[in-house]
């Protein structure tokens, strides 16, 4: 037994506490929900998507274990990106919040952990060298930002809603408003990177990189629905985003034979 | 009729596309934003163990490196303990080591490099001992769901041949996929490494 063990519980609780990291294996995941890596319909898997099967492994130390932040890691005004990157005014746009809960796949809330998130402005073009759309940059959007969540697994940020933009797949394809998102979890084998959709946008079906997901109730959960009483009156309209990472299982204790 | 369940569904994974480096990496984007900024430097001057560096490129199915990819990498320090609560292994922590980093391959050539320090050899939840080793994850443009592969050491032959790991991969000759090759570049160890996404030496990549 070593410092870093942790200490003894009210053993009346017969669940773990909701922050304590457990040290059983990861459920197996599912992959059937997610895009499968060759989706010829998106045309930048062709080359990027491994062939071979991919080798199952048991959850080690090495994947049970993940970096762990802090509010030391964040500034203050990390997940405001209305003001994190303005300079001499407001960014252009509608406002919005975007709120949700870190779930894992047994409905415990992710505590502490990063979410970072990223995004085009109001007019579709990214604060990115690389983009050149004609839609202009706007001088007081950066378009990214930084939470960690709560002891509830909850986290919230405020922003303008991203634009629709089109890109070089098929001639005429449009990505729909999205919010790129990456999750980490309490292990490095929850590690998740996902994009947010918004609730009522036309070209979501059309879409060839968010129709990669083969489930169309995988596909529903990441459009983010309308959260009317979450907006902030004459402010911004809000819109709730859940994420939910992998579960895990807890280690077996021979004190408690009946589980956790 | 059994009860249900009701355990919930992981959220889809989506591709982190070619602007990747806004989010995670934004002064490779071309803008400074954040305060504090994650990096490819996992070391800082009070870390304790031997200085390496890990330089390698990720290709894709027609050799060509991917120039918009992000990699990250997770290891435990130079007495083979994750700093995490849940590695119960008596390995010392060392407090000037989180053990993660971040990098965004260059524009130009592909490259994609970290600092760091050599891991030391692990001890796994059964009790068995594995070769040092650096957990890699892998997101870009094209790659829908992060690929999750590791990365072994050249110069750890018989710990290596002894890994329980390295050991479940057949054909063995899929095994060198993962070893990185050890050179030295003024006194300093480098260990490179290529990741074949496709092809026939497409690298062993881990479902976790």
């Amino acid at each position: 037994m070593n410092a870093q063990a942790p200490a003894l519980r009210d053993p009346r609780l017969n669940r773990p506490e909701p922050f304590t990291p457990r040290d059983g294996g990861f459920f197996q995941r599912d992959r059937s929900i997610h895009p499968p890596a060759y989706a010829p319909g998106y045309k930048s898997s062709v080359l990027r998507s491994p062939r071979q099967a991919m080798l199952s492994l048991d959850s080690s130390v090495s994947e049970i274990t993940g970096p762990v932040f802090g509010h030391n890691d964040l500034g203050p005004l990390d997940n405001d990106l209305i003001r994190n990157y303005a300079k001499d005014g407001d960014p252009v746009g509608e406002r919005i919040v975007v709120h949700g809960q870190v779930l894992d796949e047994t409905g415990r809330g992710v505590p502490n952990t990063l979410v970072e998130f990223w995004q085009a402005n109001a007019g579709g073009r990214y604060r990115h060298k690389k983009d050149t759309y004609l839609a202009p940059i706007d001088p007081n959007f950066g378009g990214c930002g930084r939470a960690l969540t709560d002891d509830t697994g909850y986290y919230y940020f405020r922003t303008v809603k991203p634009g629709p933009y089109p890109w070089r797949n098929f001639v005429n394809s449009w990505r729909p408003a999205h919010i790129h998102f990456s999750v980490f979890g309490s292990g490095f084998a929850q590690r998740l990177i996902t994009q947010m959709y918004f609730e009522g946008d036309p070209l979501i079906p059309v879409c060839p990189i968010l129709t990669t997901i083969p489930d169309e109730d995988a596909l529903d959960r990441l459009v983010a629905p309308l959260d009317l009483n979450a907006s902030t009156p004459f402010d911004s309209l809000a819109y709730r985003f859940d994420i939910v990472l992998r579960g895990q299982r807890s280690t077996h204790f021979e004190n408690r034979p009946e589980g956790n | 009729m059994p009860q249900p369940l009701n355990y919930l569904k992981e959220t889809a994974s989506q591709t982190a596309g070619p602007y990747v480096h806004i989010g995670l990496i934004p002064a490779m984007a071309g803008f400074d934003i954040f305060e504090k900024n994650f990096s490819n430097v996992l070391v800082t001057p009070n870390t304790q163990g031997q200085r390496i560096t890990l330089e390698g490129k990720v290709l894709d199915g027609s050799g060509s490196p991917l120039r918009d990819v992000l990699l990250e990498i997770w290891q435990a320090n130079a007495a083979g303990r994750y700093n995490h609560p849940a590695d119960r292994s008596t390995g010392a922590l060392d407090e000037d080591f989180r053990g993660w980093g971040r990098a965004g391959s260059d524009f130009e050539s592909g490259l994609v490099t970290f600092e760091t320090v050599k891991p030391g050899a692990i001890i796994d939840g059964a009790g068995r001992k594995c070769a040092p080793h650096v957990n890699i994850w892998i997101v870009a443009r094209g790659i829908n769901i992060g690929l999750n592969t590791r990365l072994y050491f050249s110069d750890e032959e018989a710990a290596n041949a002894a890994d329980p790991v390295l050991n479940l991969v057949e054909p063995p000759v899929r095994r060198r996929t993962l070893i990185a090759t050890r050179t030295e570049r003024a006194g300093k160890a480098v260990y490179s490494f290529t990741i074949n996404l496709q092809g026939p030496d497409e690298t062993v990549f881990f479902d976790v």
